[in-house]
């Protein structure tokens, strides 16, 4: 049976390979949508801190002897911490200004991460393998699907819709939310604000480098591998409506098959798909598909 | 002869007498200045980059030790940034102020075709290493430039005739989508049916991109016994990373038509086993290669690239030709680096051509099994050696303005 002259075999592959991506799209933005909802900072540094995690993950192997799965725990706690470091030096002072001022500033320590990795690493990067584990992969008839990636839908889905659980239907969360709409208000009834807002960012940072150990083993461990995906992760940000937690998620996941289809009918337009995508829905509704207009 | 019986009074005016002999080098300002310019932090900095800068400085020791000039030399370099106009104006204000007699490496083509544009202006002399397409020494070329280690003809004949007469018969490609990409492809896709081989057809991916897992599947579903992976850089090494991943290889093999031994050291042997691949110089084909790379080794700790080795080779040339020549003007140097052949570790009766290109013999390479690599960067088989003249564009088909028919 063909679609459009396309064997559905093929589109049936070409669809679980968006949703592949789109897991990694969906685990990032929902950290970027985590700290602007509460923050108020354009996380620029983001796919900096995402190549930490998946350097995170080699060093620990390589150096430390740490496998996968202690890297899948253990490296977003570390990168988590600096991102708390970060927070409390620097952004802290920030929170009054301008969203520019946060966005600049994270944009230079994105340059500066990948400047330091850059320089001790080299450009070519290293190679992280596959765990023992989630080598090889099933044959599903249509496609040969690695287990490694299977592993990672799964355990994006169960990440992501966890966070969302906490923010949207615990005790928890409704502080955070509460936060986000009236800070002072929160802090008037005895919560730590501060603290709290250290803690969601190092959350958010850690959720980069948890996305960044997933995908170690799937992509070169390079430097910049950062800065060629954080820019379609804020497009995603954008059309699933800045701060929203089940938009970001839902647009993630959403975009990953887009990109999948655009790969089969016409590859050379998979790169700015995503980009004609936010322009339109920037045009009709500017706050994004999940957001709310304030 | 008749000075040394003179005794030790004559001693300082034989040491005096290069200075004073007419046959002195009329070198312009008493220096002859080589600029590196290259890639320092970019996508390019393993295989050109500070490792270029090191084997010119080699290169530079090498001659002053062994040849004893009567000029002075020195070294500059800078990064280009990969950006044509950074690379122009930086040639532009080494020429006029810096007084930079030859520039070097030049890694990417719209760096080296935008540099040796203002070189050939100003009369200096252009070694081009890095970069690799054909128009340098074609529709562009002139005649104050040369291109030493490889081109994107040479690279993919060796590596498409090869596998083609390995019985790869049936070839689908996975081409970066931008000029690099398609000349790549087609070139290599003229090669294949020239061959015997089919052509089933192609894929073109977003430069750059990180996710290949489409484009292979694409390429998987084409039923092709060999992938041609016309792209470069990270772009091909995340492809070779994810056929292993998706059971691709090795049930289809995979061409790399553009590698460097630093992204099969970066992928590590596991993922590249068994590709083929074509190179104008590795480091443990012989004991001459193997000595000077060794030294190369101690200061960069990584083992050069055809493109590093190729930096050190051009520059002992054109030292030499200097030297031959009596003095530093462009013509005249270009002059003598043609007329002498090339005979160093990186090249066996090598010749510089009228259009600029330097014919070298090539390897064809097959990437080792992990099992096979018995020491650090034992990484290739050597299983052909393709003669220059085979690598090379033929000069009757070339369509440099240079070349008289």
């Amino acid at each position: 049976m063909d679609i459009f002259g396309i064997p559905i075999q093929a589109l049936m592959g070409q669809l679980l390979i968006g949703l592949i991506n789109g897991s990694f799209y969906a685990i990032l933005s929902l950290g970027l949508a985590i700290i602007f909802g509460l923050l108020n900072i354009i996380n620029f540094a983001h796919g900096a801190l995402y190549m930490m995690g998946a350097f995170g993950a080699w060093i620990g192997l390589t150096w430390l002897g740490l496998n996968y799965w202690v890297a899948l725990v253990a490296v977003p706690v570390v990168v988590g911490a600096v991102g708390m470091l970060i927070e409390r030096t620097m952004l802290k002072h920030l929170y009054k200004l301008d969203h520019l001022y946060g966005l600049l500033l994270t944009f230079g320590l994105a340059l500066i991460i990948e400047g330091l990795f850059r320089y001790r690493f080299g450009i070519s990067g290293e190679s992280y393998p596959v765990p023992e584990l989630l080598s090889g992969g099933f044959n599903l008839g249509f496609m040969f699907l690695p287990k490694y990636r299977a592993w990672v839908v799964a355990v994006s889905l169960v990440v992501c819709f966890g966070s969302w659980f906490v923010i949207e239907r615990t005790k928890l969360g409704s502080y955070l939310r509460a936060g986000t709409e009236n800070a002072q208000l929160l802090q008037a009834f005895g919560i730590n604000v501060p603290l709290m807002i250290t803690l969601t960012y190092g959350f958010g940072v850690a959720l980069a480098a948890f996305a960044g150990v997933l995908a170690a083993p799937v992509f070169q461990v390079n430097p910049v591998m950062g800065s060629n995906l954080i820019i379609v992760v804020f497009a995603v940000v954008v059309i699933g409506g800045m701060g929203s937690i089940m938009g970001s998620i839902v647009t993630g996941l959403g975009l990953g098959l887009v990109e999948g289809l655009t790969r089969v009918f016409y590859p050379e337009a998979s790169a700015v798909v995503i980009f004609v995508i936010m322009g339109i829905v920037l045009l009709l509704r500017p706050a994004g598909l999940f957001g709310r207009e304030r | 002869m008749k000075r040394k019986i003179l005794g030790s009074a004559v001693a300082a005016a034989v040491a005096m007498a290069p200075a004073l002999s007419p046959a002195a080098t009329n070198v312009s300002d008493a220096i002859v200045k080589l600029g590196v310019l290259t890639d320092m932090s970019g996508t390019y900095s393993d295989l050109s980059g500070p490792g270029a800068v090191e084997a010119t400085k080699m290169a530079v020791e090498d001659f002053i030790a062994k040849e004893k000039p009567d000029f002075k030399i020195e070294v500059i370099s800078a990064d280009h940034q990969n950006k044509a106009d950074i690379s122009a104006n930086k040639a532009r204000e080494w020429i006029d102020t810096a007084k930079v007699d030859a520039i070097v490496d030049l890694v990417t083509t719209s760096t080296a075709l935008a540099v040796m544009k203002v070189a050939n202006e100003k009369n200096r002399v252009s070694l081009v290493n890095g970069a690799g397409s054909t128009p340098i020494t074609n529709e562009q070329c002139n005649d104050t430039t040369v291109h030493w280690a490889y081109d994107t003809y040479a690279l993919p004949v060796g590596t498409a005739r090869a596998v083609v007469k390995q019985g790869g018969k049936s070839w689908y490609f996975i081409t970066a989508d931008y000029a690099f990409g398609h000349s790549l492809e087609k070139n290599t896709s003229d090669v294949v049916t020239k061959s015997g081989g089919k052509v089933l057809g192609s894929v073109r991916h977003p430069f750059p991109g990180s996710d290949f897992s489409s484009f292979l599947l694409s390429a998987q579903a084409s039923g092709a016994q060999v992938i041609g992976l016309a792209n470069a850089g990270a772009d091909t090494i995340n492809s070779i990373k994810q056929a292993k991943e998706f059971g691709i290889t090795p049930k289809q093999s995979l061409a790399g038509l553009l590698m460097f031994i630093s992204d099969v050291h970066s992928l590590g042997l596991d993922a590249t086993q068994g590709m083929y691949l074509t190179t104008g110089f590795y480091w443990d084909r012989n004991d001459e290669t193997r000595a000077w790379s060794k030294r190369y080794f101690e200061r960069m700790k990584r083992m050069p690239t055809m493109v590093q080795a190729g930096d050190y080779s051009a520059v002992y040339h054109y030292l030499k030709a200097i030297k031959a020549a009596g003095t530093d003007e462009a013509k005249a140097v270009m002059a003598k680096m043609r007329e002498m052949p090339v005979n160093d570790f990186f090249a066996k009766n090598g010749k510089v051509r009228v259009d600029g290109r330097m014919v070298h013999d090539m390897y064809l390479a097959q990437v080792k099994k992990p099992s096979e690599s018995k020491y650090p960067w034992d990484y290739y088989h050597i299983r052909e050696v393709i003669p220059g003249d085979e690598a090379y564009i033929p000069l009757s088909e070339s369509k440099c303005p240079l070349v008289k028919k």
